[in-house]
């Protein structure tokens, strides 16, 4: 992917331009490690003045107070969450993009157009009428009401569109040929081939859902049925001072997603250029 | 039916499945088309009862009165003409643009200047690069907000204590409870938060320029500036327009900060139209209000994208 053969000579300006970039490194990164330091600071240290730079004395007495409210629990349904909106999205999205891409049938432009519309319409403004939709069917305060929406966003669809068009048609013909039906030409000659597509939408749905806040807070607010992110919220409403006990639940809400998102960073960074680059 | 098919095909230059080979009749097509529906059907599902009907129902309501244990009355366009005559609201319209408008341009030309620095690392500091700025992103908006407050705080706060041991300042500031600095605090927030999509995205067009354009231009005595501009730029366009959508429409959604933050405090100073929406339909309880708030949100957003789409466009093929 190099281009061409640039120059290794140290200019004033390349210094200037590498010092630069190492220091908003050093402003990205920073929060988090605030975060992470800030959890094993006991009273004292979270509140001094000159701040405490590093733990000296470190302490889990946040984390002990943080699983003394349903911590655990809260963690467990937001695993649970995106794992469900994860697996259902990349199904649905699979088999739809898959049809859209390779075959004509009456009504596919239309419903293409649609989806890409939907797209460009801020998702947040339908909270209002989809929370009424979900106490009518029964589901608020339960997590279908924060996975199902997340499965019914048209993104993903949009994007195994993209990975499917790169599928010869001629592998599925002779599929066809060979006599396979329609499930097996899926499962045995479309999804391995989609496999990265598939590999960024899982990571991509994974993520947005552990994060998608608002959501998560129309839809959800018995203490039990909490997600992580809502229940971080709800103790920095109740005891806003606290920040060594509210750093250890950012952390205990970070940490996972970031070390998931490290892992599979490569599927990541490919589906989301894939996904407008070929746009 | 077939032929047709056949020279749709031709004209879209894709290959279709049910026509290349030997069968074409009409019952072969009769099954692909079942069989293209079915395979539509789990999406077209969750698609049109979790996406479309909420849609619909935000339009439908916004021209009724409709509030907690009252009855649903038909009011026309009255909720359109009080949001204009609503104060707030045009505080929060006047917020959400200065935040567009800050945002967006710093965004996406920060953005650019980081990716066209860090596509030419080795592919280790590339990613390396990638990944710390797109940390605030997986972080998540919670834990993000979180520890901002508190850096913002008045007394334990690490930018006071920064600021006042260099001299900068000699009182403490209480940021998020001041007027004068809120709202420039939540978009400082907001740019951590929204620059790792768009260096992704321009890593990614940079490292697809054709790099014979490249040492063509280099050859011809073209120095950096030019080759940016004349090569690079017209060819990274398309990404730098979908950046400039997905930012504003990010952008104008803003919610989740300002109700961590400062909930649209002091005195509505960092109201968004997103936050008023939300404060109007769940501590008013007043449904048809927030949904017309939020068709006119949804319109100027398909309104700015379609500009977007048209100055950005255009600029590229002159």
């Amino acid at each position: 992917m190099e281009t061409s053969v640039k120059s290794k000579k140290l200019t004033p300006g390349k210094v200037a331009v590498d010092i630069v970039l190492f220091l908003l490194a050093v402003f990205f990164i920073f929060p988090l490690y605030w975060i992470i330091t800030g959890s094993f600071k006991d009273r004292v240290a979270v509140n001094a003045n000159p701040p405490v730079w590093f733990p000296t004395a470190p302490t889990l007495d946040n984390y002990q107070r943080l699983f003394d409210n349903p911590a655990l629990l809260w963690l467990g349904n937001t695993v649970l969450m995106a794992v469900a909106a994860m697996a259902l999205t990349c199904l649905t999205a699979a088999m739809a993009g898959y049809v859209l891409a390779k075959k004509r049938f009456p009504g596919r432009a239309l419903i293409f157009s649609i989806m890409i519309c939907a797209m460009a319409l801020p998702k947040q403004v339908i909270l209002i009428p989809l929370l009424k939709e979900m106490s009518f069917l029964g589901l608020h305060d339960t997590l279908w009401a924060v996975i199902l929406p997340t499965v019914g966003w048209p993104f993903g669809i949009f994007l195994m569109k993209q990975f499917s068009e790169t599928i010869p048609g001629e592998m599925i013909e002779a599929a066809r040929i060979d006599g396979a039906g329609e499930i097996r030409t899926f499962v045995s000659i479309i999804l391995p081939m989609v496999t990265p597509g598939l590999g960024a939408l899982a990571i991509f749905t994974f993520i947005n859902s552990w994060n998608d806040y608002f959501l998560q807070l129309i839809m959800l607010n018995s203490r039990n049925s909490l997600t992580i992110s809502l229940g971080i919220a709800k103790i920095q409403a109740e005891m806003s001072n606290d920040y060594g006990l509210i750093m250890a639940g950012a952390a205990l809400a970070a940490i996972p997603i970031i070390a998931v998102f490290l892992a599979f960073q490569k599927y990541f960074t490919q589906g989301i250029a894939m996904g407008a680059v070929k746009g | 039916m077939a032929s047709k098919t056949k020279a749709a095909a031709a004209k879209g230059g894709e290959v279709l499945t049910y026509n290349q080979g030997t069968f074409r009749n009409s019952a072969l097509v009769r099954q692909q088309t079942l069989a293209a529906y079915l395979f539509m059907l789990p999406a077209l599902f969750f698609f049109v009862l979790f996406v479309v009907v909420p849609m619909v129902m935000c339009l439908v309501t916004s021209f009724f009165d409709y509030r907690m244990g009252k009855p649903l009355t038909f009011v026309g366009l009255a909720q359109y003409v009080k949001m204009f005559q609503d104060p707030t609201f045009l505080k929060a319209l006047q917020n959400t643009f200065i935040l567009v408008i800050v945002a967006v341009p710093a965004v996406t030309a920060f953005s650019l200047w980081v990716s066209s620095v860090v596509y030419q690392f080795s592919a280790f500091k590339r990613s390396f690069f990638r990944c710390i700025f797109y940390l605030p992103v997986v972080t998540g908006t919670v834990a993000v907000a979180v520890v901002w407050k508190w850096m913002f705080n008045k007394y334990t706060g690490l930018i006071n204590y920064v600021l006042g041991a260099t001299g900068i300042i000699h009182e403490n500031i209480s940021w998020l409870g001041d007027a004068r600095f809120a709202l420039g605090c939540i978009i400082l927030i907001l740019f951590t938060t929204s620059i790792g999509q768009p260096i992704v995205l321009y890593i990614a067009a940079l490292g697809n320029v054709d790099p014979s354009l490249i040492d063509a231009a280099e050859v011809d005595g073209a120095n950096n500036f030019q080759v940016f501009w004349q090569i690079k730029w017209p060819q990274i366009m398309p990404t730098t327009l979908y950046i400039l959508v997905i930012t504003t429409i990010n952008t104008f959604q803003c919610y989740a900060l300002i109700q961590l933050l400062t909930s649209g405090g002091p005195n509505h100073a960092t109201d968004t139209i997103m936050y008023y929406i939300y404060y109007q339909a769940f501590k008013l309880n007043d449904y048809g209000y927030g949904d017309a708030m939020g068709v006119v949100l949804a319109i100027i957003i398909a309104v700015l994208s379609a500009i977007q789409f048209k100055v950005t466009g255009s600029g590229a093929t002159d």
